[in-house]
């Protein structure tokens, strides 16, 4: 059951007893009815609707998908194509999973609605390797949706027509990166590329002109074109409009997936009401707010967040309305929703080693600075948390963290420097003091984290 | 190359979904792997003068993506997520307890043949870690007992077999 906090849009059905991914429940719930209506109207008006609603990229980037969709190149002749960022694979995101599998043709009228209103005849669904059932899940639903005249020649009996086929990837986190996925997808090393010149606005799949958007997004087009731009940005707060997708993981009584309205709840509702607060005995430490890559907040520490009036407020992490804006203010990232909680039990320098041993597994390899360094942070951490620790380990981390942002191809430089620059700022005293603790036998209870 | 009919017919399908056939690299190599349980030097080979390439871009590819092997593994395959959401659940735990039930290490097939064990990557499946797959599923909040109960059916598969 959905907690009475939540407003439910996209989670709308997920979970709900007797809902199923097959067609035939879609269309009992009024599934299609919105691309129906939507191939009647000029493409132009769509997208202004999805200009006027103040959508923001629910991948990470919080983008403006009007802007984006703006930038596309439509005097070049050449094809559109349409990709769609079926690869969650930030660590601690688990949203689009359940899209996925449980409410697949919402995705497809979403994907179906974008495509009409761009002019695109070609769409791929990049789903991370992961997701085999998932695959399949969709690769039926387009089969069922295509036999039905929603996908495929002459959608809904008109002049429009457009494909959707589903592309497996293979394990390899990089393939997020909306260019290392259009390499990917092009079937090479998902190397990304350099931009300028290759934004995919311009120049990506197959030098073609692409839009990439995340599977959340795609379904918020749809109800954008059910309810209208305008109505859809009374939803949620000025600049974060609509609903948002959180998952929540770690230490909390009860982690899960939500929807709430962008900005109406804060981090401490959603941690100590909807999520019950801290394991019994606990206290909460520290939390990662917006996936693995984003900045680390100290239970205990203040925000000074100064107001355009001139007005400053004083926050505690309890205080933190869940949006993009917010959180940017407290210099981190909502990114892609997926907060991490940790508790006292958790020494900080074994949880940065865990991130940075994903990070360096996970670097393309292709920026000196971002494969050196990730790699080297790693052993860093690694080395401290296997007995060696040095009391100058911390400078030494973020000393290799600074190098790396801002001197690569793609944000993976700032995405793995990040947790190492974080945490070394707000946890210092415990990188210091680690070389000491260590020394001490540690409880045969400890966690593990490296 | 032996393929079942039906897999040459899926990827002479999936070929037709790109407008460039170097982009069905990934689908194939699924294809093959799915069939002959890695991919082979010949394989490779094979799937390069299927699209038209040279098989190092094929090579590249497969060295690349974590999720391509060139060595067989056991009957199961067992990818115990590492990553910091199950971790602090546990997950480290898990894969210690998968490792002694079948009395192997991380990356070797058990001595038994049976299993093949991993530590991965994040599965998106943070809020209910640990987060395991076995073969194609995934199993949620894989604590140690629940860990030894996984391997006591696998274990109870094999022996069905052996009969
Ligand atoms: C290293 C890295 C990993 C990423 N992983 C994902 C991902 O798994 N899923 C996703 O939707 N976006 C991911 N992104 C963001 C995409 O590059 C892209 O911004 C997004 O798909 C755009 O869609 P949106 O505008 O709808 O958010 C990642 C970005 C980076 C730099
Ligand atoms: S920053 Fe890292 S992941 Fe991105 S292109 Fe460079 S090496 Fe690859
Ligand atoms: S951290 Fe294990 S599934 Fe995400």
């Amino acid at each position: 059951m959905p907690h009475p906090l939540e407003r439910r849009v996209i989670f709308q059905h997920i979970d709900e007893p007797g809902y199923s991914p097959d067609l035939a429940c879609y269309l009992r719930q009024g599934g299609y009815a919105v691309l129906r209506k939507s191939v009647q109207r000029p493409p132009a008006e769509l997208i202004d609707e999805v200009k006027r609603s103040g959508l923001r990229g629910r991948g990470g980037a919080g983008f403006l998908c009007g802007l984006k969709w703006n930038l596309v190149d439509r005097k070049s002749g050449k094809p559109i194509y349409l990709i769609v960022n079926a690869d969650e694979s930030e660590p601690g995101t688990f949203k689009d999973r359940y899209i996925i599998h449980q409410d697949p043709h919402q995705l497809i009228e979403g994907i179906m609605i974008s495509c009409y209103a761009n002019n695109v005849k070609q769409a791929y669904i990049y789903i991370r390797g992961e997701f085999p059932h998932g695959a399949r899940i969709l690769e039926t639903a387009i089969a069922e949706a295509r036999a039905a005249n929603f996908v495929g020649p002459n959608i809904c009996g008109g002049a429009y027509s457009c494909e959707i086929y589903v592309h497996r990837g293979a394990g390899a986190y990089i393939c997020g990166e909306e260019t290392g996925l259009i390499e990917s997808l092009e079937g090479k090393r998902p190397y990304p590329r350099i931009k300028p010149p290759f934004f995919p606005a311009v120049l990506g799949l197959y030098q073609c002109p692409t839009i990439v958007n995340n599977v959340e997004t795609l379904c918020h087009v749809k109800h954008i074109a059910d309810i209208g731009g305008g109505a859809y940005a009374g939803i949620g707060t000025p600049n974060n409009t609509g609903t948002r997708l959180i998952g929540v993981s770690g230490h909390v009584q009860r982690p899960g997936y939500f929807e709430f309205e962008s900005g109406k709840i804060t981090l401490g509702r959603l941690l100590h009401e909807v999520c019950g607060g801290p394991l019994p005995g606990r206290k909460f430490k520290a939390i990662i707010p917006g996936g693995s890559s984003s900045k680390i907040l100290r239970c205990d520490e203040r925000f000074k967040i100064k107001q355009k009036d001139g007005t400053v407020l004083d926050w505690g992490y309890e205080d933190i309305p869940l949006d993009f804006d917010s959180f940017a203010a407290c210099g981190t990232m909502g990114g892609s929703g997926g907060v991490i909680v940790m508790d006292d039990r958790v020494n900080l320098v074994e949880a940065l080693g865990n991130l940075n041993a994903f990070y360096a597994h996970e670097s393309c390899g292709q920026c000196t600075p971002c494969r050196e360094g990730s790699l080297w942070m790693k052993k860093i951490t690694a080395r401290m948390v296997h007995g060696e620790a040095r009391v100058e380990d911390g400078e030494l981390l973020k000393n290799v963290a600074d190098q790396i942002a801002g001197r690569t191809v793609c944000p993976f430089g700032e995405a793995c420097s990040w947790p190492t620059q974080s945490f070394v700022q707000k946890f210092g005293d415990e990188f210091k003091a680690y070389a000491e603790t260590k020394r001490q036998p540690r409880p045969v209870d400890a966690l593990t984290l490296v | 190359m032996n393929l079942k009919p039906e897999t040459l017919q899926r990827i002479d399908e999936v070929i037709t979904h790109y407008p460039v056939k170097r982009s069905a690299v990934l689908p194939l190599l699924h294809l093959v792997q799915e069939e002959q349980g890695y991919i082979s030097r010949e394989a490779i080979e094979w799937i390069a003068a299927k699209l038209e390439l040279q098989p190092i871009n094929v090579y590249e590819v497969v060295t690349f993506y974590p999720m391509f092997r060139q060595h067989p593994v056991g009957r199961r395959h067992i990818k115990v997520c590492r990553t910091l959401s199950c971790a602090l659940n546990g997950g480290y735990r898990t894969c210690e307890e998968f490792e002694k039930e079948f009395a192997t290490q991380r990356g070797a097939i058990s001595p038994d043949g049976e299993v093949t064990i991993e530590f991965v990557e994040c599965l998106a499946s943070c809020g209910s870690g640990p987060a395991v797959m076995i073969d194609d599923d995934l199993h949620e909040k894989v604590d140690c007992a629940k860990a030894r109960a996984l391997a006591a059916q696998i274990k109870a598969e094999a022996a069905a077999r052996t009969k």
